[in-house]
């Protein structure tokens, strides 16, 4: 099944079990559903709570909340995630404060849905990953998409927190398939975070933490240089960015040679630096060196293919970056 | 109280029944030039030519066309998605488009901003609906203080009044009373919502409520439009007053490729307002040489394009 088909079947089930819960953005509706199909077969099926909206992101993020401040969950889908920038003041100012700043725990279920992620050519308004500019928010935790999580699970934990969340979806993953690590490599789950390894994951000499966006391009690095220098790693795929459950990654990364977080977005003040901190501060001493950090090239990013490539961390990018860490 | 700035010229109205009046050849001949062209990336598209997404104004060429001659090139011209043709009826530069388009060498912005975000000298066009109002007020702010008599235009579609930052650039630009001609291609579709299902009330309303000019026209005759945007044009240029053109427009292509799923009728209903047809049919002895020529000069051009090396730009570092 296709990561798509996931997240699609994700929202008929929880808009099919749950009577309050809603679903807004823009071209939702069928038969077009969605820019990227996400939403697919739901305005037909659940009309009156899917509603396709105008061009105004700002306000559905608004109106999300204010669904959710009656008791309903909410969903809303920001057609590409750069255009989330224009719900930003909902998110930061109101919804993920008003969870706390009324003195007492008011409850406030809803996700923004965001697909990220360039690789597509579709130019600098259209690409970027802007998890960066929402980490660090209190009342605010940020998911994404992997190809090891089930939707259904992700989108109810969500909801279980009670305060907003959004869900960033790397648009390269939607056509990729679920619960496919390729033949080289197995895959378990440890708590909310993926494992993907060779044969032992307490043996590897690398850990790559990675977002699920990131997972193949980490794959395909891992069966690089396992077949090419006969080094192994092991990659840790949370689903939860922010803030990260590190209890299943301290074990690993204490015991690796090296440590490497990936990250799309240019480097620096982002998740890579956040997740790297943590490990120095609670591993301090006992890492064998500094934790590095993959990320892209602090640029916009082009549309042309060609630039594109250069600025977004690719596969030989990883590589790279494992091979310098391990002064290989 | 704001004064209503509407009624000092006379609307461009309906189109008068009957055949479109013969063009200039220069006009006609920037009409085909952007039809070919904008046929021309839908082809590469298909034949796996062409990467990222793009968004042809087939059916909406007239509208840049009739309205360039009546810019000046100390105007600016803010461009949205949809904005082939708005560079093409004022630069006339298709292989510098293309070349940006497919990432080549001469490309006006070295393939970093493709089809959506362009920048040539007072030109401009970006991807995020709605952002370019209040840029285009602040332009014209400075324009009014600096170079009176110049304006600051921009395009944008009807959906994208579903932005809040386009009423408060409404609101400062007739406040502030600045030079800005805001144009309206209003289509009836928003990628795939028809204007009802994302628009209360009207654009005349809206412009009303601001107290702007506002001026219809559904006319797909170019010699008409300008006749009826010329005295528009003016208001803005010399008596500051910020004025909305609306086009009744016709989309007759995709919203970007393969993604239209309007019903037959529908499109059969945009299809017999086509200018182009409609051109072809009043006026085949005129149509007919300048088509061949400009699906000719685009093929060569395409063939030219793509054959120089890529762009080259470099990541600045870090
Ligand atoms: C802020 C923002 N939200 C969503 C989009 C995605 N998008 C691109 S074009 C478009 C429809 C625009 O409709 P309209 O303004 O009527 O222009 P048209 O495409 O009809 O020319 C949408 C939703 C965008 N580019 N920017
Ligand atoms: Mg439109």
């Amino acid at each position: 099944m296709r990561v798509a088909d996931n997240l699609n079947a994700a929202l008929h089930d929880l808009l099919e079990h749950e009577g309050d819960v809603y679903l807004l953005g823009e071209d939702v509706a069928d038969p077009y559903g969605g820019a990227f199909k996400i939403t697919r077969g739901l305005s037909s099926k659940f009309p009156g709570r899917v509603l396709t909206t105008p061009i105004s992101e700002g306000g559905i993020a608004g109106v999300a909340a204010g669904l959710a401040l009656t008791g309903d969950k909410a969903i809303v889908e920001i057609m590409f995630g750069d255009f989330v920038a224009l719900a930003f003041d909902q998110i930061l100012n109101f919804a993920s404060k008003s969870v706390a700043m009324y003195g007492r725990p008011l409850p406030l279920r809803m996700v923004v849905r965001c697909p990220s992620g360039g690789g597509r050519g579709y130019g600098p308004t259209h690409s970027q990953s802007p998890h960066k500019h929402f980490l660090g928010i209190p009342g605010l935790s940020l998911y994404e998409v992997t190809p090891f999580h089930d939707n259904r699970a992700v989108l109810r934990e969500m909801f279980a927190r009670q305060e907003p969340c959004i869900l960033f979806e790397d648009k390269i993953l939607y056509t990729r398939q679920m619960y496919d690590a390729g033949d080289l490599f197995t895959w378990d789950m440890d708590g909310d975070v993926a494992r993907v390894y060779l044969d032992d994951p307490t043996s590897a000499d690398c850990v790559i933490i990675a977002p699920g966006g990131l997972a193949h391009r980490a794959l395909a690095a891992m069966r690089t240089l396992l077949l090419e220098r006969e080094i192994t790693c092991l990659l840790l795929v949370p689903s939860r960015l922010y803030p990260l459950d590190l209890d299943p990654v301290l074990p690993h990364a204490e015991r690796a040679k090296a440590v490497v977080v990936c990250e799309d977005g240019p480097g620096g003040a982002g998740w890579g630096s956040e997740v790297a901190h943590l490990l120095h501060t609670r591993l301090w001493g006992r890492l064998t060196r500094p934790v590095a950090i993959v990320h892209a090239r602090n640029s916009v990013i082009p549309a042309a293919p060609h630039l594109e490539k250069e600025v977004l961390v690719q596969e030989s990018t990883i590589c790279r970056a494992v091979l310098e860490v391990l002064g290989g | 109280m704001g004064e209503v700035l509407t009624d000092e010229v006379e609307p461009g109205g309906l189109a008068p029944p009957g055949a479109l009046t013969r063009l200039g050849d220069d006009d006609l001949s920037a009409l085909l030039l952007i039809r070919h062209f904008e046929l021309k990336l839908l082809e590469l598209f298909d034949r796996g030519e062409l990467s990222g997404t793009t968004h042809t104004c087939l059916g909406q060429e007239y509208v840049p066309v009739a309205l360039s001659p009546l810019l000046d090139p100390a105007d600016y011209v803010f461009s949205n998605h949809r904005g082939h043709g708005h560079y093409l009826a004022r630069h006339r530069d298709p292989h510098g488009l293309l070349a940006e388009i497919m990432g080549r060498e001469g490309a006006i912005c070295a393939g970093v901003g493709g089809s959506q975000h362009l920048h040539r000298d007072r030109y401009l066009s970006t991807g995020v609906q709605g952002e370019s109002m209040p840029v285009a007020a602040g332009v014209a702010l400075h324009l009014k203080r600096v170079e009176p008599g110049a304006l600051a235009c921009v395009y944008i579609g009807d959906g994208t009044f579903g932005e809040g930052a386009v009423y408060e650039a409404l609101n400062l630009a007739v406040l502030w009373r600045l030079p800005l001609l805001v144009v309206v291609e209003n289509n009836g579709i928003a990628q795939s919502t028809s204007t009802e299902r994302q628009m209360a009330g009207t654009i005349r309303g809206r412009a009303e409520a601001f107290g702007a000019g506002h001026h219809s026209f559904t006319s797909v005759d170019v010699n008409e439009l300008r006749t009826g945007l010329a005295p528009v044009v003016d208001l803005v240029r010399r008596r500051q007053r910020p004025q909305i053109v609306e086009f009744h427009t016709h989309r007759v292509g995709p919203h970007s490729k393969g993604d239209d799923t309007r019903p037959a009728h529908v499109l059969r209903g945009v299809k017999a307002n086509d200018w182009y047809d409609l051109y072809a049919a009043a006026h085949p002895e005129h149509f007919a040489p300048s088509d061949a020529a400009q699906r000719e000069l685009i093929a060569l051009i395409a063939h030219e394009v793509a054959a120089r090396p890529l762009s080259r730009w470099e990541p600045p570092c870090a």
